[in-house]
């Protein structure tokens, strides 16, 4: 089995779910032994540019020379020089856009020979069809069965290839435009959306929340739209553990980790810290994570008189994030949407105990975590007081959420993935 | 002989209200879901399967017996909610043909944690049968069968029972039969019943399981089964919980038919009959001794207290619980001191299991929460309520005054005399 899988960033550079999700799926794959040519974009002036295994992009060249990472075995990366970037919005891939020219000026700032070379006109539904094009360019040097392609922006990608090979397409479903957008859909994102669950042989969805989305709001067929769960990539330092709880603290942590946008609702987090503060003094509420809406929240947490009593960390990555958990004592994702929610397998992994919203993907396969409703403060306050007032109930959720999580594993979602293929391929008739 | 000994649990607990940190209402129980569920259950088993009962005794005149444990929490929700199920149990009592047994009227775990409130709360019951039903309890059951050696010693030394029934462990059992009478190690007078597992259990969990290789499972089919144990025992123990009659096993699997043809079945083979636990002790003679040093119970398969004490949660809540006793009796506050008792209901500890959690099953019956979580925080929240109660209430005074408020106490005072007469008699 090959595949010609359009996904998203790799580490260390991961800015959220679909990137964490795109690698352990793919890792797993390739230890299963499926043949996967990885295409994703990169962004020549991005400060990530660094990483030495992924890109050695020229500016002449927008479709970049066969990268092989050296432990993955069957894996081929392709990158494709492209700004796009998982949860852009327009407005921010507006801004991204004139940052990256003005950078471009600044270190080639005298000769400025560069700038203009790169076909980075228009807007970003433009970019998306540029990106679709050079897909197509890319893939008639490649031998592969299937495609499979990673949330919206690739969507138009994978349907080009699909329609030039012939070969079925897999399309993954990591949130919609509503989780994103709630009911302000961006008519243009649905639509591409829209065209590429339908254009599809397969439409996995990342759980039956977001399965039922794809169904009534996209008017997908159910026998089409298959569940895979995410799976969590196990930590297993354990050593760093034992070293970190001897730190005598004598503050709670209550933590957020995530974008800080509509969609995880950091405005319920910062009420319910609010009400928390009334019964309980000797706590710190921890919101790591940068977005749209985080002026809007440092601003409320003034308003509500709790700014003091609130952190805000801006983004963590890598061993950031593993010492933010190993300081927590509860995580909590008070997500208005979420498709599924990686951070709290992460969060259960690094035996930190967890509330979420009932509203998400990962409470139909979490049974040992406090489940709240996301607009429900008062209940979320209530659940933050118990977990720091009771110490045998996060002793109980850590260790039973500890055991729980590691039954959710990358290698069984890829299992699912490549029986989805091998049925893609049978129903295109290949 | 094989007499066939009907004994049915019939319970339901006070279920709390949805309570938060935020809280300081101090009524905890949510009325309105305890109404619905008293009267769902009242028209779904208790009233039907009592009239089916009560047309058995009339139909076999007075060779179809039975026994009932009915809680003092539900016999308090049932005048409340369904006075019609008490007019039953009522009508039930005066055939003579049916048994109450004795237990602790809260349904506690009271025996693991306070003996002194063990034994009020089994006066109260023992005093609650006699008012509604009119008659003394002579055998005495605990919560879930929970028993022991110790427990045991505790009934007999009470005076005034002549059983104890428990679980027929195959553990405690060995290669010996529960067919049979036994006595409880350490005691003399007290007798042992021991329930059959295997026959109780295909009434109450395989009756309507069709992956099971006897379902359908007929009354004649189930008569021959109780026919073998004739020639190698005397009794057949059946204990069961009565909502295995149209709650447990639903109206239409035919459970109450199975019922129906059952006494005519049994009562084909001209050596049984039907007894009620104290003609059993009283008709055959102990077979030996049983030695049980570490408690038992009927619950899973563990067969332990794993269910209510099995993590956590479940210690902290009930050893909080408990560790408030003399503050609550010193208050002399008899709401108090009554909420304190219905939050020892075993079921409050039972909803904080996580054992069979993530398989989602028996454990779920009837429970008002998502989560075992839910209902350890909704407990705890209750717990700081009524701690800050009994906070309020002045400095505790001395014991024997209390006594004479707090009625549980008077009870056991009375009782201990009552007993004392009836040894002199």
């Amino acid at each position: 089995m090959k595949v010609f899988m359009l996904g998203w960033e790799f580490p260390p550079f991961i800015s959220g779910g679909l990137g964490t999700a795109c690698y352990g799926l793919t890792k797993a794959l390739d230890q299963m032994g499926v043949q996967i040519t990885f295409v994703l974009p990169t962004a020549v002036q991005s400060k990530y540019a660094t990483h030495v295994k992924l890109v050695s992009p020229t500016m002449q060249q927008p479709i970049n020379t066969p990268v092989k990472v050296h432990q993955l075995k069957n894996v081929v990366f392709r990158t494709i020089n492209s700004p796009l970037q998982p949860y852009s919005t327009a407005d921010s891939y507006q801004r991204k856009i004139e940052e990256s020219i003005s950078k471009m000026q600044a270190s080639h700032g005298k000769t400025g020979k560069f700038v203009g070379t790169l076909d980075y006109s228009g807007d970003m539904y433009t970019e998306v069809q540029r990106y679709a094009d050079l897909a197509i360019r890319l893939a008639a040097n490649e031998q592969f069965d299937v495609i499979h392609a990673h949330d919206w922006m690739t969507y138009p990608a994978g349907v080009a290839v699909a329609r030039a090979t012939g070969k079925p397409l897999v399309v993954h479903v990591h949130s919609t435009e509503f989780d994103r957008s709630g009911e302000h859909v961006n008519q243009m994102i649905y639509d591409i959306e829209r065209m590429g669950m339908h254009a599809a042989d397969r439409v996995i969805a990342v759980s039956y929340l977001t399965r039922s989305i794809v169904i009534s709001r996209y008017g997908i067929s159910g026998d089409k739209v298959e569940v895979v769960y995410n799976g969590v990539e196990r930590n297993g330092n354990s050593n760093l553990l034992v070293g970190n709880t001897t730190i005598k603290k004598d503050e709670k942590i209550v933590l957020f980790l995530g974008r800080i946008t509509m969609q995880k609702g950091p405005d319920y987090f910062l009420r319910a810290a609010k009400k928390v503060l009334e019964k309980v003094d000797n706590v710190r509420f921890v919101m790591a994570g940068s977005g749209d809406l985080m002026h809007r929240a440092v601003e409320m947490a003034a308003e509500l008189g709790i700014g003091s009593k609130v952190l805000f960390t801006g983004f963590l990555r890598g061993e950031d994030v593993n010492k933010i958990f190993k300081m927590a004592d509860l995580y909590v994702m008070p997500s208005v949407s979420e498709p599924f929610g990686i951070a709290p397998l992460e969060a259960l992994d690094n035996d930190v105990p967890i509330i979420i919203s009932k509203q998400s993907g990962v409470s139909e396969v979490i049974t040992h975590a406090l489940k709240v409703d996301f607009w429900d403060v008062d209940e979320i306050a209530n659940k933050i007081v118990a977990v720091l007032k009771y110490p045998p109930l996060g002793v109980t959720l850590r260790s039973h959420g500890n055991y729980e999580v590691r039954k959710l594993r990358w290698i069984d979602s890829a299992a699912r993935c490549a029986k989805i293929y091998e049925e893609a391929l049978v129903g295109a008739g290949v | 002989m094989a007499s066939v000994c009907f004994y049915f649990q019939v319970h339901q607990p006070t279920r709390l209200r949805h309570y938060t940190v935020f809280d300081n209402n101090i009524n905890y129980f949510d009325d309105r879901k305890n109404a619905e569920i008293c009267r769902k259950v009242a028209n779904k088993c208790y009233l039907p399967a009592n009239r089916l009962i009560l047309d058995l005794i009339r139909k076999y005149d007075g060779r179809f017996k039975v026994a009932y444990s009915v809680t003092g929490v539900l016999l308090e929700q049932l005048e409340a909610y369904s006075p019609e199920v008490l007019s039953t149990f009522d009508a039930l009592a005066r055939t003579g043909c049916v048994e109450f047994l004795a237990e602790t009227y809260y349904h506690s775990l009271s025996f693991l944690y306070s003996r002194n409130e063990f034994a009020a709360q089994v006066n109260k019951q023992v005093q609650r049968i006699q008012e509604l039903f009119g008659q003394t309890p002579r055998v005495f059951r605990n919560t879930e069968l929970i028993y022991n050696n110790d427990l045991a010693s505790m009934i007999e030394s009470m005076g005034c029972f002549d059983a104890v029934i428990s679980e027929g462990a195959d553990h405690i059992l060995g290669y010996r039969s529960p067919n049979f009478v036994y006595t409880p190690k350490g005691c003399n007078r007290l007798r042992l019943l021991l329930k059959n597992y295997a026959l109780s259990d295909d009434i109450a969990f395989r009756f309507s399981n069709r992956g099971w290789t006897q379902w359908p499972l007929t009354a004649d089919k189930f008569a021959h089964w109780v026919n073998r144990v004739n020639g190698n025992g005397f009794t057949v123990n059946l204990f069961m919980d009565y909502e295995t009659f149209g709650e447990h096993q639903w109206k239409d699997t035919g459970i109450f038919d199975f019922m129906y043809h059952l006494p005519e079945e049994i009562l084909r083979h001209p050596d049984n009959n039907f007894k009620t636990p104290s003609e059993v002790v009283k008709t055959y003679q102990p077979m030996g001794v049983v030695d049980v040093p570490h408690l038992i119970s009927w619950a899973d398969t563990e067969r332990d207290l794993s269910a209510w004490l099995g993590n956590a949660m479940q210690s902290n809540a009930i050893h909080e619980l408990y560790r408030l006793e003399k503050k609550i009796k010193g208050s002399g506050d008899a709401k108090l001191i009554n909420d304190w008792r219905k939050l020892q209901t075993s079921d409050h500890f039972y909803y904080m299991c996580t054992k069979y959690f993530a398989d989602g099953d028996v454990h779920k019956y009837f429970n008002p929460y998502d989560s075992p979580y839910d209902s350890y925080i909704n407990f705890m929240n209750i717990l700081g309520n009524l701690h800050l109660r009994c906070v309020k209430h002045p400095p505790a005074a001395p014991f024997g005054q209390v006594a004479q408020n707090a009625e549980s106490l008077t009870a056991v005072r009375q009782d201990s005399s009552q007993a004392d007469a009836v040894a002199a008699n």
